[in-house]
C-alpha cells in the first residue's frame, strides 16, 4: 500500500519536527477511533471475511489483508506506511463493524516469566 | 481462525533504545533488527496551536514524528520490538506511550557528551523501568572505564554498563542480552532499589 517509495522524508531523525501536516485526510478528519484503544503492541486479526459491511476505504481493506494473521499495530503502521494515529482510527472502524479482533497486551505492568526471558536471551544469542 | 501456529497471538516484548542526539540509536536498531520508520503524530492541542477552533477536527493540526522501529523474531510465538525514542525534549509525550508496558530500555551514552543521556537515565529511573547503559565507543573518543561512567551518571551498582559499538550486530546483541538478563535478575529481587 505504499504510495511512494521510501525517500528522504522517511529518514526523519531529530533535526526538526515534521512539517505540520494533515495525515488524517484518510480518516475524514477523525482523530479518535470509534472504538478501542490499540496499544502499539496490540495484535489485530481479521475476522471472517463476510462479516459486516464492506469497509469503505482501500486503507481499511489493506489492514484486513495484512491482518489475515495476527499483526501488531506498530507493524501495521510501518507496513502500510501510515501514521499510527491514522491506523488507530481505521482499526476503530473495523472493530466497530466486527471486521477485526483485537488482542491488547496485559494492562498491568507485568513482566514476562523467566522462561520467556530465557527464550529471548537464547534467541538473541542465536541471531 | 484457521489452525496453525501462525494464527496464535505472539508474546511481544518492547525494548526502548534511548539516548542523546546522534549517539547511535538508529545505528543500533539497524544493526540488530530489520529497521523501518514508524510514523507517529500528535494532534496539536488547542493550547499549543493557539486556537480554540472546534468547528471540525479536520482543521486540527498534527505534527509527525518518525521513530526507529525494528522487530526481532525469536520464534513464531515470541517477538522483540525495538523502538528508538525520539531524542528531542518536545517529544516527551511519545515516551510515555512507548514506555508503557516496556520490558526495559537501553540508554546509549557517548563519553564525549555524557550529559546528553541524563534525561533518559532520569526518565527510566523515576518510572522504575529497568535499563542498561551502553557506552558507544566512537572512534577516537576517549575511553572511560565503566566505573568512571557509573560514577559520572550516579548509577546504582546493579545497573549494567557495557562498552559497545552500535554498528556491530554482535555488540548490539550483547547489550540487549544484558538488558534481558538484568530484567530477569530484578524480577528475582523482592525489593526495588528505586
Ligand atoms: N565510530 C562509531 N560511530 C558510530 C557508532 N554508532 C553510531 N555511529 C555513527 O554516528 C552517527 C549517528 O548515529 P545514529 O545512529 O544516526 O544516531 P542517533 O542516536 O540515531 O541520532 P539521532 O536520531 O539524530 O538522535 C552515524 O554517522 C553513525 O554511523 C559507533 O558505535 N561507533
Ligand atoms: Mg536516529
Amino acid at each position: 500500500m505504499r504510495t511512494d517509495p521510501p525517500g528522504p522524508h522517511h529518514e526523519w531523525l531529530d533535526d526538526e519536527a515534521g512539517p505540520v501536516v494533515r495525515p488524517y485526510a484518510v480518516t475524514g478528519g477523525r482523530v479518535q477511533p470509534a472504538s478501542g484503544k490499540f496499544d502499539l503492541m496490540a495484535f489485530v486479526v481479521a475476522g471472517p471475511p463476510d462479516e459486516g459491511p464492506q469497509p469503505p476505504q482501500p486503507e481499511h481493506r489493506a489492514i484486513i489483508a495484512a491482518a489475515q494473521r495476527p499483526v501488531a499495530v506498530a507493524d501495521l503502521a510501518a507496513d502500510l506506511d501510515l501514521p499510527v494515529g491514522v491506523v488507530r482510527v481505521l482499526l476503530g472502524d473495523l472493530l466497530a463493524t466486527g471486521r477485526i479482533s483485537m488482542y491488547e497486551p496485559p494492562a498491568s505492568r507485568q513482566f514476562p516469566d523467566d522462561d520467556i526471558l530465557k527464550a529471548v536471551v537464547n534467541g538473541l544469542r542465536a541471531l | 481462525m484457521d489452525s496453525g501456529r501462525s494464527d496464535r497471538i505472539p508474546v511481544a516484548l518492547k525494548i526502548l533504545i534511548a539516548g542523546g542526539f546522534g549517539v547511535g540509536k538508529t545505528t543500533l536498531v539497524g544493526a540488530v533488527s530489520e529497521i523501518r520508520p514508524l510514523q507517529t503524530e500528535e494532534v496539536l492541542t488547542d493550547a499549543s496551536v493557539g486556537t480554540d477552533d472546534l468547528s471540525g477536527v479536520e482543521g486540527k493540526q498534527t505534527t509527525t514524528v518518525a521513530m526507529d522501529f525494528g522487530r526481532i523474531t525469536i520464534n513464531d510465538d515470541l517477538q522483540v520490538y525495538l523502538f528508538g525514542t525520539p531524542g528531542q525534549d518536545r517529544f516527551w509525550f511519545l515516551w510515555d506511550e512507548l514506555a508503557y508496558g516496556a520490558l526495559g530500555a537501553v540508554v546509549l551514552a557517548d563519553t564525549r557528551r555524557l550529559a546528553d543521556c541524563f534525561p533518559s537515565v532520569d526518565y527510566f529511573e523515576r518510572r522504575g523501568i529497568p535499563f542498561v547503559v551502553g557506552v558507544n565507543c566512537f572512534d577516537g573518543a576517549r575511553r572511560y572505564s565503566v566505573e568512571a561512567v557509573r560514577s559520572a551518571l550516579d548509577l546504582d551498582p546493579d545497573v549494567p554498563i557495557l562498552l559497545c559499538d552500535a554498528r556491530s550486530r554482535q555488540s548490539g546483541k550483547e547489550v540487549l542480552i544484558a538488558l534481558v538478563e538484568h530484567v530477569a535478575q530484578r524480577q528475582g529481587d523482592p525489593v526495588r532499589t528505586h
